[in-house]
C-alpha cells in the first residue's frame, strides 16, 4: 500500500489531548470511589492518612514537577536545534522519574514491612474504613506508578529519537505529545498527594 | 454532481502494494479495508451470538434440558451478552460504516490516524480471542451475565478475570476509534464542508465518539478493579473490608448506560442518511437531528441509575434519575418525528434499504416506549429483572441497532463491493425475520409482565405456551438472517455490477465510483451546499 504522506501536527496534538481525556476519566472512576469512601469513613481516612509519610510524598511531588520542567526545556532545546542540551534535559527527566519510582518503592516496602498490603492479616484487624483507604492507596498509587513507567518508556524512546535525529527542529510533535503525557502523570500525582498524604 | 469513472486510481479492492491477498488486507491502513475487516469479523461473531441465543431458546422448551445443565445455561447467557454487546453492537456501525464512510462523507482521503485505525482492529480481535479463551481456560466459562456484578463476579470460581480483561482490551479498541473519528471530523473536512453541511451520519458518529471517549475509561477502571479484587483482594467492592458492591453497579452503569447510546446513535445516523435518499427530499429538521444526537450524548450520560431502581437508592436519587430517563426520550422522539416528516410529501422510491429503515422506526418505537415505561418507578419495581427488560433491550438493540445495521448494509453494499444483491431475496428474508422477531421479543414483553424472571433456567407451567411462541419465533428469525446474509454473500461473488449511484443519493459517497478508488476522490471535492440537496422535481 502506498503510505499517505500526510502530516498534521495540530491533528496529532488534538488526538493526544483526547487520549489524555480518557486517562483523566480512567482515574476519574477511582476519584469517584475515593470521594464516596471518604464521605463514608471521614475519621478512618483522617487517621490512616496520618500513617503515610507526608515528607516523602512532598519530596516526590517536587521530583515530578522538576521532571516536567526538564521535559518542557528539552522541547525548547529541540526547537533551537540544541541537540546535546535536549538529550541532557531528557536524560535528567528520566533520572528524576526513576528517583520518583525508587522513593515510591521504599514507601511501599515500608508499608509491606508493617504488614500493610492488600488482603494482609494485619490489615484485616483494622477498621473497615482504613482497609478501604489502603485498598484505594495501593490501587491509585499503583496505577499511577504504571503510568510513570509508561511515560518513562515513552521518553526513553524520545531520547533515542533525538539522538538519531528522528526528532529535530522541524519535526518534534512526538516529543511534544510524550511531554503532554508526562505532564498528565504529573497532574494526577498532584491530586493524589493531598488526597492521601495530606488527608490527616 | 455527475459521476465520473476513475481511470487514474484502481479500486481499493485491488492489491496495489508489495503484499498480496490476505496479508495485504491484514496490513492495510486503508480505512475502507479496515471497515471490511471489522464487517467480516463482526458478522461472524454475530452469528455465534445468535446461535447461542437459539440454543437458549431451545432450553426453554425444557426437552433440551438433558443436554444443557443449569451451569452451562448461565455460561450461555453470559457469553451471548458479552459477544453481542462488546463484539457486535458497541463497535457495530461506527467500526464498519464509520470507518468505511466517515472519510468519504466529509470528503477526506482517510481517517486522521490510519495506522491507529488498523491497530484498533487488532485490539478488537485480541479482545475477541481472549474472550473466547476465557471459555475454555481457568475455572470454566464465566457465569455472571455480561454485567459482571459484584460481589458474585468477585467470588465465582469461573474465569472472570480473563473475560473482563478481554472487555478491557475491547474498550481500548473502542476509545482509539473514537479518538480517530473526532480528530478526523475536526481536521479533515473537505473545503466548504462546514459543520452544518456534514451528513447526519457524521454528526451521529461525532456524538458517539464523544460518549466512547468519556464513558469507556470508567468501564476500564471498573474492570481493572474487579481483576485487582480477584487477585489481590483490595476490598473496594467487598463489604467485609469496608467496600461497597453498590459502587460497582454505579461505576459499571456510568459506562454501560451511555454505551447503549454508543450502540444506537450511529444507527440513527444511518437512518438519517437513508430516509432523505429514498424520499428524494432534504431531511426535515437537520439541525434538530444533529443537536438531538449531541443532547442524547449529554443527557444519556446522566441516567445510569435507572438500572438500579431496586438496589436501595434514596428516594431523591430515584426520582431524579427517573425524570432524567424520561427526558432522554425527548431527543429520540425528535428524531423519529423528523424522519417521518421527511417522508411526508417526498417522492418515495421504495427499496430494500428504506424497507429496513422503516422497520427500524417501528421496532425502535416499541423499544423506546417500553423504555419510558421502565423509567417510571412504580412500573419498574414490578417488572425489574423480568423478561420485560430482555424484550425491551432486544427491541432497542436488535430491532433498533440491528435493523439499522441491516438497512445501512443494504444501502451502502453496492458502494462497498460494487455489486448489487437480489432485492427479491432480501424482501423474502424480511418476512421471517420481522415476524419471528416480534413473536420472540413481544412474547418476552408479555412474559415479563406476567412475572417471568430473566436468566432463569426453568419456568413455571403458566409461562410455557408463550415460551413456545418465542422459541418458534427465534427459528423464523434465524431463518430470515440466514437468507439475508446468504443473499449478500452470494452477491459479493456472483452479483451483477452495481452502478455508481444506484439509489439516486446526493451525499459525497455517491459521486465516486463503486467500489471507491484507493484514495476515494480524484481530487478533494469542494462543497458548496448542504448534504441533502436534491434537484427540484415536478410536483413539489
Amino acid at each position: 500500500m502506498t503510505e499517505h504522506v500526510h502530516r498534521d501536527d495540530f491533528g496529532s496534538r488534538l488526538g493526544m489531548w483526547l487520549f489524555l481525556v480518557t486517562e483523566m476519566v480512567l482515574f476519574g472512576g477511582l476519584f469517584i470511589g475515593y470521594s464516596y469512601m471518604r464521605y463514608r469513613y471521614p475519621a478512618e481516612f483522617h487517621h490512616a492518612g496520618g500513617e503515610l509519610n507526608a515528607t516523602l510524598g512532598i519530596i516526590n511531588t517536587l521530583v515530578l514537577l522538576t521532571s516536567s520542567l526538564t521535559v518542557v526545556l528539552a522541547i525548547v532545546a529541540v526547537q533551537r536545534s540544541e541537540k546535546k542540551r535536549a538529550m541532557a534535559l531528557l536524560g535528567s527527566t528520566l533520572a528524576l522519574g526513576l528517583v520518583f519510582l525508587v522513593i515510591k518503592s521504599f514507601e511501599w516496602a515500608a508499608k509491606f514491612h508493617h504488614g500493610l498490603y492488600p488482603n494482609s492479616p494485619h490489615l484485616a484487624t483494622l477498621p473497615p474504613g482504613e482497609q478501604v483507604f489502603y485498598g484505594l492507596y495501593f490501587t491509585m498509587t499503583g496505577l499511577h506508578g504504571l503510568h510513570v513507567i509508561a511515560g518513562l518508556s515513552l521518553l526513553g524512546v524520545m531520547l533515542w529519537w533525538v539522538a538519531t535525529d528522528r526528532i529535530r527542529q522541524d519535526r518534534y510533535i512526538h516529543l511534544e505529545n510524550s511531554g503532554l503525557y508526562w505532564h498528565l502523570v504529573d497532574v494526577i500525582w498532584i491530586f493524589l498527594l493531598p488526597l492521601f498524604y495530606l488527608a490527616a | 454532481m455527475s459521476t465520473h469513472a476513475s481511470t487514474a486510481q484502481p479500486s481499493y479492492l485491488v492489491d496495489t502494494g508489495a503484499r498480496k491477498g490476505l496479508m495485504a488486507w491484514l496490513t492495510s491502513t486503508d480505512h475502507k479495508r479496515v471497515g471490511l475487516l471489522y464487517l467480516y469479523s463482526m458478522v461472524s461473531f454475530f452469528f455465534v451470538g445468535a446461535g447461542i441465543g437459539l440454543v437458549m431458546r431451545l432450553v426453554q422448551l425444557t426437552t433440551f434440558q438433558k443436554l444443557i445443565s443449569a451451569q452451562t445455561y448461565n455460561a450461555l447467557f453470559t457469553l451471548h451478552g458479552v459477544i453481542m454487546i462488546f463484539l457486535f453492537v458497541v463497535p457495530g456501525l461506527p467500526a464498519v460504516f464509520g470507518n468505511f464512510f466517515l472519510p468519504i462523507l466529509i470528503g477526506a482521503k482517510d481517517v486522521a490516524f490510519p495506522r491507529l485505525n488498523l491497530a484498533s482492529w487488532y485490539f478488537y480481535m485480541a479482545g475477541a480471542i481472549l474472550a473466547i479463551l476465557a471459555l475454555f481456560t481457568g475455572g470454566g466459562a464465566p457465569d455472571t451475565g455480561w454485567t459482571f456484578y459484584a460481589p458474585f463476579s468477585l467470588k465465582t470460581g469461573t474465569n472472570i478475570s480473563l473475560a473482563v480483561f478481554a472487555a478491557f482490551i475491547l474498550g481500548f479498541s473502542s476509545m482509539l476509534t473514537a479518538i480517530n473519528f473526532i480528530t478526523t471530523i475536526h481536521r479533515l473536512r473537505a473545503p466548504g464542508m462546514t459543520w452544518f453541511r456534514m451528513p447526519l451520519m457524521s454528526w451521529a458518529l461525532y456524538s458517539t465518539a464523544w460518549i466512547q471517549l468519556l464513558a469507556t475509561p470508567i468501564l476500564a477502571i471498573t474492570l481493572v478493579l474487579v481483576i485487582l479484587e480477584r487477585f489481590f483482594g483490595i476490598g473496594i467492592f467487598d463489604p467485609a473490608k469496608g467496600g461497597d458492591p453498590l459502587l460497582y453497579q454505579h461505576l459499571f452503569w456510568i459506562y454501560s448506560h451511555p454505551a447503549v447510546y454508543i450502540m444506537i446513535l450511529p444507527a440513527m445516523g444511518a437512518i438519517s442518511e437513508i430516509i432523505p435518499t429514498f424520499a428524494r427530499r432534504t431531511i426535515f429538521g437537520y439541525k434538530a437531528i444533529a443537536f438531538s444526537s449531541m443532547s442524547i450524548a449529554g443527557v444519556g450520560s446522566l441516567v445510569w441509575a435507572h438500572h438500579m431502581f431496586t438496589s436501595g437508592l434514596s428516594g431523591l436519587a430515584l426520582m431524579t434519575f427517573s425524570l432524567l430517563t424520561m427526558i432522554v426520550a425527548v431527543p429520540s422522539a425528535i428524531k423519529v418525528f423528523n424522519w417521518v416528516s421527511t417522508l411526508y410529501k417526498g417522492s418515495i422510491d421504495f427499496q430494500p434499504p428504506l424497507f429496513f429503515a422503516l422497520s427500524f422506526i417501528f421496532l425502535f418505537c416499541i423499544g423506546g416506549l417500553t423504555g419510558v415505561m421502565q423509567g417510571a418507578l412504580a412500573i419498574n419495581v414490578h417488572i425489574h429483572d423480568t423478561y420485560f427488560i430482555v424484550g425491551h433491550f432486544h427491541y432497542v438493540m436488535f430491532g433498533g441497532t440491528g435493523f439499522a445495521f441491516f438497512a445501512a448494509l443494504l444501502y451502502w453494499f453496492p458502494k462497498m463491493f460494487g455489486k448489487m444483491y437480489s432485492k427479491k431475496a432480501i424482501y423474502a428474508s424480511w418476512y421471517p425475520m420481522f415476524i419471528g422477531f416480534n413473536m420472540l421479543y413481544f412474547g418476552m414483553l408479555i412474559l415479563g409482565m406476567m412475572g417471568m424472571p430473566r436468566r432463569y433456567y426453568v419456568h413455571l407451567p403458566q409461562y410455557h405456551s408463550l415460551h413456545v411462541v418465542a422459541t418458534v419465533g427465534s427459528w423464523l428469525l434465524v431463518l430470515g438472517l440466514l437468507i439475508f446474509f446468504g443473499t449478500l454473500l452470494y452477491a459479493i461473488f456472483k452479483g451483477p455490477k452495481a452502478e455508481d449511484n444506484p439509489w439516486g443519493g446526493v451525499t459525497l459517497e455517491w459521486t465516486i465510483p463503486s467500489p471507491p478508488p484507493l484514495e476515494n476522490f480524484e481530487e478533494i471535492p469542494i462543497v458548496t451546499h448542504g448534504p441533502y440537496h436534491f434537484e427540484p422535481q415536478e410536483g413539489k
